[in-house]
């Protein structure tokens, strides 16, 4: 188990090797003088002079990779010219926000896409299987940001149950009940998606499973219908569910961008599509860092939790 | 033939074109149409009698839908919705397709290189993708159009590039299989370059997972390029794209929500469209996929009316193969009146129903079998014998199977019409399986020790541990070495020998009454094979246990059982004693199984294997099902149902030449 996880944290390392790298890449395939590109066409040739060997830009790419990445391993993210603070700083307080709402919509999206695609599965064909199949069509055909303009406009706008957007309220708010209050909508229009995909995933792998030999010895020993179904068959269905669950967190975190945006959640998905109309680079540069190394934990993660369900996966 | 293979049987019907398969599913002929009409609709933009999206018109601003002129309303310029959505949509449209037609285009390209070439091409390209999908989806779209700005043309290479990998790497798992075929082979050595290999032999073969590929990530293509500009990072004012208008209209939700919720439902409409035909097309194109699906995961096999209540219509399938006297079934031979056998199988029928096809995987079979007893059922594979098994208890998934005739009595008990729970406290406890392939009968999840703990813990009365103890005292008894250490083993940690021991000694974990042994030793080398035989020779002896052994080799019946059944395509062909069938057998086809059976010390013996095989059970001829690959058919064999034939006590042959030569 101990070694697995070293071994897991040890095949880390290459991987966000290659983010970095295509981090980096993707920013110095900027067309044209970055430095004008980052300062706007009124900068002075002073500040211009100053940002390009802030930014290294004379010295050949390879060099100028090696010296960002010392910088990022001492934590220093550069500064964000349109927030006149540390990159560090600034994504960091943005990071929390996100992690709550990826966080919860994961846990709904999981919990409700695997009861649905086992219930589905289970009917087969029968009425709880056809209204799955429709949500799930439904869900994964929705585009999101709409989706959350409709949940405010029925919501908050006509029943006023809940609050249009951001995460406290202005007045008074700030405890947990007002936090929680104003996640409900945002988490749960961000978890419509993933459910479908989940669901989808769950039902089609359950069946599977149901069909397999060990199922009918299961039933052949005489066992009850809800162990046959819910330990011998859903255990060996999760092992396929866990890495999808993996790959929904990072769908989670790419849409958060889209519900931090239409809820006015203070996210740094949000931060991210400000600094890219305000061509804050570095800004842009730190916020996609860390949210892609996050995602690489939680792949471990899910590697891990699939390697404990099923032995048969190699050291 | 295990349950699943069974249940493979329905596949083998006729096929339907591609599109009479994509058009049987409704649901896909409304995607169709859906996506039709919207693509239709916004092509034709131009033509049709629309006011310009562009003309802003300050008078009538926000207008309401329903407004006379403005089916859809205006926007906050006035300008005309309905006009702005058509043009919208083909923007958005135009942009998704392109973007898809990039990313299948570069991301096959790549597959096709990598899984063509092999070795250090393939790595370097693959570790590639894997680091584009080490980034969470659209933060890497949203990381592109930061560098080039944005605006529509980047929103689609960014969109089309974090596509890619979906394409590559499904498009390269095919290839490797495809560059492994013979085919491919054969035209390397007739000299074939390359890429006419690639173009030629390979690139065909790769439509469909393209076409598949394409059918999974156009949706999201389309939702992605709407969601980039409703960021404001996709079309730029003037243009506008559905995404865009969405984007804009948001900030007008309180006053005039239609500017933003009608382009998101046009959005939403394509792609539920485009996902409707995308799963038909799954289907259609990969039938396998759907077929599986016809099995539905029942806990028993369902029984048609009338089954186990009556004796079946033809009181002749009741005592041919018992004794050879008719309509004796109340008291059979060799017991006093009113005593019953310990299993009484009278008439049974499985059959399977796929479409407009009936499989009659098991028709009318009828045996007994009384305490201590060892009865061996022979067949090919395919003749019906593992259903036969399975449907004692009803193990048969229903559907594609149904129990359609007979009666299965159990200590007087009827079986096929029983509730769940009686079945289910018979099951494991008074009649047990042990299954061929413990590979696969094996729950790979599960450590050994505790799959054999749990039949202890549903049948008998006992707490965790004393299950566990009795689990590895089981394992003692059949003969695994350190069985206490070997209790936490997963199924794949041991040798096939092992886990068949591990499958028996989950058989005989309650003392069965009954064991019913479905080809046990297949799987084995011939050493394993006879102590395996020897451990269900013994435990017939010492506990009295009834045994219902079936296989396909005539060889390792002859010290096991007292009796044998021969099944061929569905039906009993011969019964008797198994001296007397091996030493006189009296269907054609009993005689070609038994001479199929190499004898030590007889090397000169000629092994003949039976030319032909088996008719399908859906498609059986008249007469008699061996006909067609018997040396001894004549014409009569041909033409109506051959009966089942007493030929003394116990011994009965479905033949009419049986009695010839004797």
């Amino acid at each position: 188990m101990y070694r697995y996880i070293f071994r897991r944290l040890l095949l880390m390392i290459p991987v966000l090797v290659g983010i970095s790298v295509i981090v980096f890449g993707i920013m110095t395939l900027i067309p044209g003088d970055p430095a004008q590109a980052i300062l706007g066409s009124y900068a002075t040739p002073e500040n211009l002079a100053r940002l390009r060997s802030d930014l290294g830009l004379d010295r050949p790419a390879p060099e100028r990779y090696l010296i960002w990445l010392g910088n990022i391993m001492q934590g220093d993210l550069g500064r964000s010219y349109s927030l006149d603070r540390p990159v560090l700083d600034e994504v960091l307080e943005r990071f929390g926000p996100t992690l709550l709402l990826a966080g919860t919509a994961l846990i709904l999206c999981t919990f409700s896409g695997i009861a649905a695609g086992l219930i589905s599965a289970v009917k087969q064909y029968g009425w709880p299987d056809r209204i799955v199949t429709l949500l799930v069509l439904i869900g994964i055909s929705t585009p999101s940001f709409w989706l959350g303009l409709l949940f405010i406009l029925l919501f908050s706008v006509h029943l006023g149950w809940f609050p249009v957007s951001g995460m406290y309220d202005v007045y008074g708010g700030g405890g947990i009940v007002d936090l929680l209050h104003h996640l409900v909508l945002p988490a749960l229009t961000l978890a419509v998606v993933a459910t479908g995909v989940v669901a989808r995933l769950s039902r089609s792998s359950m069946l599977e499973v149901l069909r397999q030999d060990y199922v009918r010895t299961a039933r052949a020993k005489g066992l009850a219908e809800r162990n046959v179904i819910f330990k011998h068959a859903f255990k060996n269905s999760l092992v396929n569910i866990v890495p999808v669950i993996g790959i929904q967190t990072g769908f989670l975190l790419g849409g958060a961008v889209y519900i931090e945006t239409v809820f006015q959640w203070p996210g740094i998905g949000r931060m991210l599509v400000t600094a890219i109309s305000t061509r804050d680079i570095l800004l842009v540069q730190g916020g996609v860092l860390i949210v892609a190394a996050s995602y690489v934990v939680i792949n471990l993660v899910t590697d891990v939790i699939q390697h404990m369900l099923d032995p048969r996966i190699a050291v | 033939m295990s349950a699943s293979s069974a249940a493979e049987v329905p596949v083998t019907g006729g096929a339907p074109s591609f599109t009479a398969r994509l058009l049987r599913n409704p649901l896909t002929v409304l995607g169709l149409v859906l996506v039709a009409f919207i693509l239709l609709t916004s092509v034709a933009a131009p033509v049709l009698p629309l006011p310009d999206p562009d003309a802003t018109d300050l008078a009538a601003r926000l207008k309401p839908p329903l407004t006379p002129g403005h089916p859809l309303g205006t926007d906050q310029l006035g300008r005309d919705m309905l006009s702005r959505i058509v043009w919208g949509t083909q923007i958005s449209l135009a942009v998704g397709l392109t973007a898809t037609a990039v990313a299948a285009f570069f991301g096959s390209l790549i597959g096709i290189v990598a899984g063509f070439y092999g070795r250090w091409i393939d790595n370097l390209l693959m570790r590639g993708i894997d680091m584009l999908m080490a980034f969470p989806y659209l933060l890497l779209a949203l990381a592109i159009v930061a560098a080039l700005g944005p605006g529509l043309l980047n929103a689609l290479y960014a969109i089309a590039i974090v596509n890619i990998p979906f394409f590559a790497r499904n498009v390269r798992g095919v290839t490797v299989g495809l560059v492994r075929q013979e085919y491919v082979d054969t035209a390397r050595i007739s000299g074939l370059s390359n890429p006419r290999i690639l173009t030629g032999e390979i690139l065909p073969n790769l439509l469909p997972v393209i076409l598949i590929t394409v059918s999974t990530t156009i949706g999201w293509m389309i939702l992605e390029t709407a969601g980039l500009s409703f960021l404001g990072l996709g079309a730029q004012p003037p243009r506008a794209d559905l995404g865009s208008m969405l984007g804009e209209g948001r900030k007008l939700m309180m006053v005039a929500p239609h500017v933003a919720t009608v382009p998101g439902l046009v959005i939403f409409l394509l792609v539920v469209g485009i996902n409707l035909v995308g799963d038909g097309l799954r289907d259609a194109l990969d039938p396998r996929l759907k077929s599986g699906e016809t099995v539905r995961p029942t806990p028993r096999t369902e029984a048609a009316e009338g089954v186990g209540t009556s004796a079946p219509a033809d009181p002749e399938h009741f005592s041919a193969p018992d004794d050879g006297t008719q309509g004796n079934t109340a008291a059979p031979a060799g017991l006093p009146s009113g005593e019953e056998h310990l299993l009484q199988v009278a008439g049974l029928k499985t059959w399977f129903f796929s479409g407009k096809e009936t499989y009659k995987a098991v028709d009318d079979v009828s045996f007994h079998l009384d305490r201590g007893e060892a009865l061996g059922i022979v067949g090919e594979s395919g003749s019906g014998k593992s259903v036969m098994a399975l449907s004692l208890l009803c193990l048969v998934p229903t559907p594609p199977g149904k129990i359609v005739g007979g009666r299965v009595r159990f200590q007087g008990e009827e079986l096929l019409t029983a509730p769940l729970s009686t079945l289910q406290h018979l099951r494991g406890n008074r009649i047990a399986y042990i299954f061929q392939d413990p590979l696969t009968t094996l729950n790979p999840l599960f450590p050994v020790g505790d799959q054999i703990a749990e039949t202890v813990l549903r049948h008998q009365n006992a707490d965790r541990n004393t299950a566990r103890c009795r689990a590895v005292d089981l394992m003692d008894r059949v003969r695994i070495p350190d069985a206490a250490g070997r209790s936490g083993a997963y199924p794949h940690e041991l040798s096939g020998g092992m886990r068949q021991r591990i499958v028996i000694a989950m058989a005989l974990a309650n003392d069965p009454d009954i064991v019913i042994a479905d080809e046990p030793t297949t799987a084995l080398d011939v050493t394993i094979q006879a102590q395996i035989l020897r451990l269900l020779n013994d435990l017939r002896r010492d506990r009295g246990a009834s045994l219902l052994f079936i296989t396909h080799d005539f060889g390792v019946v002859d010290n096991l059982c007292d009796r044998i059944m021969v099944m061929y395509a569905g039906k009993v062909v011969e019964t008797g004693r198994t001296v007397q069938v091996l030493n006189d057998p009296l269907h054609p086809y009993t005689r070609r199984l038994i001479a199929c059976v190499p004898v030590l010390g007889q090397p000169e013996r000629t092994i003949d294997a039976i030319p032909g095989t088996a008719p399908p059970v859906n498609r059986l001829p008249d007469g008699c099902a061996f006909a067609s690959r018997c040396d001894r058919a004549v014409d009569d064999c041909r033409s109506g149902a051959i009966p089942l034939d007493a030929f003394g006590p116990g011994r009965a042959a479905r033949c009419i030449r049986a009695g010839e030569g004797r």
